[in-house]
């Protein structure tokens, strides 16, 4: 009998929480907020869903419904892609050493 | 391009946003970190195009979109104040719960373009995985909304209880799980919108009840929330990018729910099944007029901290709405001047964030490695002179070690009061969020400093 597609990707997402378990304990306490913006910026790779549904029409329609919610989730996606590295960016930015 | 070439590289944008994490185990190796990240969003977002391979004028238009949302965004990141941070975070929280929401029901309206079925026959499994994307995301959108509103100051901070709640709550879970079993059956959009409409419901009444003081917590469960509504999009769309980040954001977020409970000694539900017990408020008040208090101004400051040989600065939510940290900074710097050794200590639910006196600190261009957590400074109150609080209340309260009736009982607290004088920068007596008196004003080796914590710090520097 052949393994349901499903079973793999079960798989790689129960392999990623423990992976992810083990990276975060590792992330220092003082760059927890940092954490949360750039956890943020990745979480919005769902435009990969928004993009595929805002091209897809079989019709020379490309406003159907279905392409609408595809666009609006391409805006929501790319404020928080951009917003989330950049501000993360910014705040990594001033985590400085002290000067010696 | 092929599915099996797009999948891969899929899979190297899931690695890259692995060590984006990764990086952030030291701010030296952070930035690095960031750019990882970048590439692998940027990898997603070329991959897609291409396997897409649909480049007529929708394209042209998503290009313009995501060029409105990213100009919105980086505006937004280069504009918003550090203070602002745990409303920002809130605020991009509930963007990508939309956005799951969005593509959930673009999904459901035409399944074709994702592989799942046609409408009306849509395989059972993808409609699960779509309507828990679609409802986790509605939820962590409604929810980061109240959050934001709160935080913001939008809203009271107060929570907000109804009787009742509990079992409303209980009711509209079960609700949740019905209607995806129903729409499995049944297939109707009907049931879908429903279930989309009670997810709104619920997050909303998930976080009404949950008092400011708790944001941290808040925010961290939302945070873990989008991760599993972006898992639950991905197991729809087959996407490995979207199933790794999805898992690493989820144990992300519940981590530091973890952290940030532990940081008050309260289990997570005791967090989200509401607040603080508020008959101890009543009880406390009343012993308060009595008890002597000994206050100072900043020149008994200045003359105490300039002559000690070590300070240590415990900053609290009560610095970053004052916007303090420059100040403080500036005090530090002169202090150090007299030769006076000055470290900085971290409450783990310090400000309405994981880590968020970190960054105000780093803004203020204090560097990291003078900065430490509870468990690293703890014992070195012991042998410091003077330990200047800053906006910080319940989490140096004595109480919480020495009082088994005290709600904050059992919390870790900074041991402020074993050093040789305890400077509190407060503008009353009032309690803290906890609703109880902090013994530590009575102390003998108290000097309270009642006034506004930037004007009184900046009076200190002038004063030294």
């Amino acid at each position: 009998m052949e393994i349901d597609p499903f079973i793999f990707r079960l798989s790689i997402f129960i392999l990623s929480i423990f992976v992810g378990y083990y990276v975060v304990w590792s992330v220092t306490p003082s760059l927890h907020t940092p954490l949360m913006s750039v956890t943020n910026a990745i979480s919005s790779v769902i435009i990969v869903g928004a993009i595929i549904a805002a091209l897809a029409s079989k019709s020379q329609n490309i406003f159907e419904i279905s392409n609408i919610f595809g666009f609006l989730a391409i805006i929501l996606a790319a404020v928080n892609i951009f917003g989330g590295f950049l501000v993360t960016q910014r705040m990594l930015q001033m985590y400085k050493k002290k000067k010696k | 391009m092929s599915a099996n070439l797009s999948a891969l590289f899929y899979l190297i944008s899931g690695i890259l946003f692995i060590l984006a994490l990764r990086g952030l185990s030291s701010p030296e190796t952070s930035r690095q970190g960031n750019y990882f990240g970048i590439a692998g969003m940027s990898i997603s977002i070329i991959v897609t195009f291409l396997s897409v391979g649909n480049f007529g004028p929708g394209f042209i238009y998503v290009l313009i979109f995501l060029l409105i949302g990213g100009s919105v965004g980086a505006f937004i990141a280069f504009r918003i104040p550090m203070t602002a941070m745990p409303e920002l975070v809130a605020g991009f929280h509930s963007l990508v719960g939309l956005a799951a929401v969005f593509v959930a029901i673009s999904a459901f309206l035409k399944p074709e373009a994702f592989n799942l079925g046609i409408v009306g026959n849509i395989k059972i499994a993808s409609l699960i995985e779509m309507s828990l994307g679609a409802a986790i995301g509605a939820i962590t959108f409604s929810g980061s909304i109240i959050a934001f509103l709160k935080l913001r100051g939008i809203m009271s901070g107060a929570p907000i209880t109804f009787t009742g709640q509990h079992i409303i709550n209980l009711l509209l879970g079960l609700a949740i799980i019905f209607l995806i079993y129903y729409l499995c059956l049944n297939q109707s959009s009907n049931t879908f919108w429903l279930l989309v409409f009670i997810s709104f419901i619920v997050g909303v009444l998930l976080i009404i009840p949950i008092g400011g003081a708790d944001m941290p917590v808040v925010i961290s469960m939302l945070n873990s929330y989008s991760g599993w509504a972006a898992a639950g999009i991905g197991f729809t769309l087959e996407n490995t990018a979207l199933i790794i980040t999805g898992a690493l954001v989820g144990s992300s977020g519940a981590i530091l729910s973890y952290i940030m409970c532990k940081g008050m000694n309260r289990s997570f539900f005791n967090v989200i099944l509401g607040g603080w017990g508020a008959t101890d408020q009543t009880s406390s008040k009343q012993s308060k007029e009595q008890k002597p208090v000994k206050s100072g101004n900043a020149d008994d400051a200045a003359f105490l901290m300039k002559n000690a040989s070590s300070v240590i600065i415990v900053p609290g939510y009560g610095m970053a709405v004052a916007q303090a940290q420059h100040a403080l900074r500036e005090m530090v710097d002169a202090l150090k001047k007299n030769g006076v050794k000055v470290s900085y200590a971290i409450h783990p639910v310090a400000g309405r964030m994981p880590g968020h006196m970190n960054v105000l600190l780093a803004e203020a261009n204090v560097p990291y490695d003078e900065v430490f957590e509870l468990e690293e400074i703890n014992n070195d109150f012991a042998n410091c002179d003077v330990a200047y609080v800053i906006g910080a209340n319940d989490v140096t309260n004595p109480v919480a070690k020495s009082d088994p009736q005290s709600p904050i009982y059992g919390m870790p607290v900074l041991d402020v009061e074993k050093s040789k004088s305890v400077l509190f920068v407060k503008r009353s007596l009032s309690p803290g969020y906890a609703g109880i008196d902090n013994d530590l004003f009575y102390r003998d080796n108290t000097l309270m400093l009642f006034a506004d914590a930037k004007k009184m710090t900046e009076e200190i520097v002038k004063s030294i």
